[in-house]
């Protein structure tokens, strides 16, 4: 029986983390284990010296849930830090795709013209095909992919959210 | 202090830096140089087991009934994932433990080579923490390190994984002295502001009531002793999770007795009748709530918890406060004190009142039978002949572990060592064997079920092999009792598999360990019985035969809220208790 029933919510959290063998394993199993949903993960080091990386994730659930994951979070050994970007205001969020495309003809101007007006960047040509750079937030995203897609849309590739806060403070 | 040594020695230097006493393991062939080690010294002593997961529960029981942490010593592969079921028991029972494994040589590793197994990814999620460590000159550091993590914050197992070649390896040793985690520092004092409102609630409350748990155990003798303090000076009930047993004395006026699933009645009335509930150290287990939305329906909730995770997770609370027990009630009194505050004393005597009403209904009464023993006959009588003696007790899972609880009382914090987050049968007897290295002159006792001690019964000759005269006080239904119950309520009384076939003659088996084997089925014998268990100074198998059709009660049905219990004068109210929803629960 689950308690009060409250809409869910769409969060993207920043962790700043050791840079440790395991760590990414401890907070994807974190999630698996309890069952909280994933919907982007990004991950990279962001200090070599003190030996830290910086997490984005962003999740969906009930406010209590996103509550639970946010100290689940923060009370693993490893993790310094735990920002809910979503709460102190309006983050940047930006992801990278890389999107492929394969057609003849007039297909072909079509593509070019759509990823033009998407300030899509041509990073691969051939005689029939395109790979198209696009960064932006992820429904702009969404929105390229969708186009694309009669256009004979092979294969999507995309990085995941990357998000910071705005104005001149560190998380 | 700075030394080089070999890895090995660095782990026997740590344990003996830390202050361990006793540790509980097995050798095998990834472990060999620690035990070398050990055989070069004689400050710590190791304490050999007959199963992994008996080492655990054998440093849970040490841990919980000394304050101190518990140490295991396994090697890598079968060593370590035997290990897995007492670490995940010890970290839902929140027991600061660390757990040392041996680990192939780093060259191995990842080559499937005998013996391996991803121990730290194995572990991950049954652990406060774990480490792999892959560099000489790390080992001191990280040794150290575990004992400041399994014992500060919430406690918790830690393992510390250790790869052949490294504790043969050379390197610089460094003491425990100002090791503490970089960044891991948790919050031990509330926010003050919180604890003014949390008195103020209190100070107003009219049906108020104190929901303690294993956080007060957790936090020291202290702890309790502050606990009775506020609770002294409030005039407020007392109510505790399994966990908290003994953290408020049983036989004081303000106890109300253990509440949840198979809580008392005016505990459970309580919690869901009061205006203000403090909930000290506890979690709000789903042993506890019941129905999570009929929860307590009209009552402000302060909940006081080391772990903010705690908070807000399975109920909504009005005000968290995040903090170690001792703290924040010391703070509470203080407060209270300051505030010279007067409790609204009419509201109060009124709750009393209607609490010693419910008190009337009787819960836990029984019949005696002088025909046949009951099972909470034999705890009760167990009780009356030990209770004024340095006493503690185990248990495995179970329906003994409920009457157990129901029906031995404590005035002691550190008495009582079940296991009630994970329900680890097989858990009492090795944590019994702790408790008694780390007592040895003290009456241990481990109360069980003839399925349950089945599970970790190869320890007894743990027991044998190092003179710990602990006593295993068997409730013998021929059945997994609670399994049986709940095929009565919720599958029409088919029970399938869950009677004890095949039993062994436990009189005989005890014999063959070398133990004292008792047996006892008639009443009139019990007394006598119990007395020669307790005046032999060696191990006791006590097999008492008891009633087979009895029942654990009262009882919150899954899926009921508190004030929907089953009462032993009314038990066929069981047949129709449990709804579609609640057969879904456990």
């Amino acid at each position: 029986m689950p308690p009060i029933q409250e809409p869910a919510e769409r969060h993207t959290l920043s962790l700043l983390v050791d840079n440790e063998p395991g760590v990414l394993a401890r907070i994807v199993g974190l999630f698996s284990g309890r069952g909280y949903n994933i919907d982007s993960l990004t991950v990279s080091e962001v200090s070599h010296d003190s030996r830290r990386s910086r997490i984005t994730v962003v999740t969906t659930g009930a406010p209590m849930i996103i509550e639970q994951i946010k100290s689940q979070l923060d009370r693993l050994v490893p993790v310094h830090r735990v920002v809910d970007l979503t709460v102190i205001g309006k983050a940047v969020e930006r992801e990278l795709a890389l999107i492929k495309v394969r057609g003849k003809g007039e297909i072909r101007q079509e593509a070019l013209l759509i990823a033009d007006s998407f300030r899509a960047r041509t990073v691969d040509t051939t005689l029939e095909s395109f790979v198209f750079e696009i960064t932006g937030k992820p429904d702009k995203i969404d929105q390229f992919v969708s186009l694309l897609e009669p256009l004979g849309l092979v294969e999507v590739s995309r990085t995941g959210v990357a998000a910071i806060g705005r104005g001149p403070d560190a998380m | 202090m700075m030394r080089e040594m070999t890895g090995a020695e660095m782990v026997m230097q740590a344990l003996i830096d830390q202050g361990v006493e006793h540790m509980f393991g097995y050798p095998g062939g990834a472990v060999l140089p620690i035990y070398d080690a050990m055989f070069h010294q004689n400050q710590v002593r190791h304490v050999l087991v007959r199963h992994e997961q008996g080492a655990v529960h054998m440093a849970e029981g040490y841990a919980r009934s000394s304050g101190k942490v518990g140490v295991v010593l396994v090697t890598s592969g079968p060593g370590a994932t035997n290990a897995v079921t007492g670490l995940t028991d010890a970290l839902l029972d929140s027991i600061p433990l660390v757990c040392i494994t041996g680990q192939v040589p780093t060259h191995l590793i990842g080559t499937d080579a005998f013996q391996e197994c991803d121990t730290v990814g194995i572990t991950r999620p049954c652990t406060k923490h774990n480490y792999l460590v892959r560099d000489i000159n790390d080992l001191a550091r990280v040794l150290h390190e575990a004992f400041y993590v399994a014992q500060n914050g919430r406690p918790g197992p830690v393992v510390v994984d250790i790869p052949k070649d490294i504790q043969f390896a050379r390197g610089m040793y460094v003491g425990p002295e100002n090791i503490q985690h970089k960044t891991y520092q948790p919050r031990l004092k509330g926010d003050p502001e919180k604890i003014r409102q949390a008195v103020e609630l209190l100070a107003k409350a009219k049906r108020p009531v104190f929901y303690t748990g294993g956080g007060v155990i957790n936090s020291g003798p202290e702890a309790s002793r502050l606990l009775r303090e506020l609770a002294r000076l409030t005039g407020h009930p007392v109510t505790s999770t399994l966990m908290g047993l003994g953290a408020y004395p049983a036989a004081d006026k303000q106890w109300l007795g253990m509440l949840g699933m198979h809580g008392t009645y005016e505990a459970n009335m309580a919690m869901h009748d009061c205006d203000v509930m403090v909930c000290v150290g506890a979690r709000f287990d789903d042993r506890i709530t019941g129905r999570v939305d009929a929860f307590s329906p009209h009552s402000k909730k302060i909940h006081i918890d080391i772990d903010p995770s705690s908070i807000n997770k399975n109920v909504k609370v009005d005000l968290p406060i995040i903090g170690d027990v001792k703290h924040v009630l010391e703070d509470m009194l203080t407060l209270w004190r300051a505030m010279k505050i007067e409790p609204d004393r009419r509201a109060i005597a009124d709750w009393w009142v209607q609490i010693d009403k419910w008190r009337a209904r009787k819960s836990l009464a029984f019949t005696p039978s002088d025909r046949i023993i009951k099972p909470q006959q034999a705890i009760k009588a167990l009780y009356d002949q030990v209770k004024d003696k340095d006493v503690y007790i185990t248990t495995e899972v179970g329906q003994h572990q409920m009457w157990a609880a129901q029906h031995f009382h404590f005035e002691q914090p550190n008495r009582w060592m079940t296991s009630g987050g994970l329900g680890t049968m097989g858990y009492g007897l090795p944590a019994a064997i702790g408790v008694q290295v780390a007592h040895p002159g003290s009456l241990v006792i481990d109360i069980a079920g003839e399925a349950s001690i089945q599970m970790c019964l190869q320890e007894l000759s743990t027991a044998l092999q190092f003179n710990l005269p602990v006593k295993i006080f068997v409730l013998n239904n021929e059945y997994m009792g609670m399994v049986r119950q709940w095929q009565d309520l919720l599958h029409g009384g088919r029970y399938s598999h869950s009677y004890s076939e095949s039993l062994p003659d436990f009189v005989k088996l005890a014999e063959a360990y070398g133990a004292v084997g008792l047996r006892c089925a008639n009443p009139a014998d019990l007394d006598a019985t119990i007395a020669e268990m307790i005046n032999v100074d060696r191990p006791v198998l006590f097999d008492c035969l008891v009633d087979k059709t009895e029942n654990v009660l009262p009882m919150i049905p899954s899926g009921k809220p508190h004030n929907e219990m089953i009462m032993p004068d009314h038990p066929e109210a069981l047949d129709e208790a449990i709804s579609e929803e609640g057969k879904m629960l456990v």
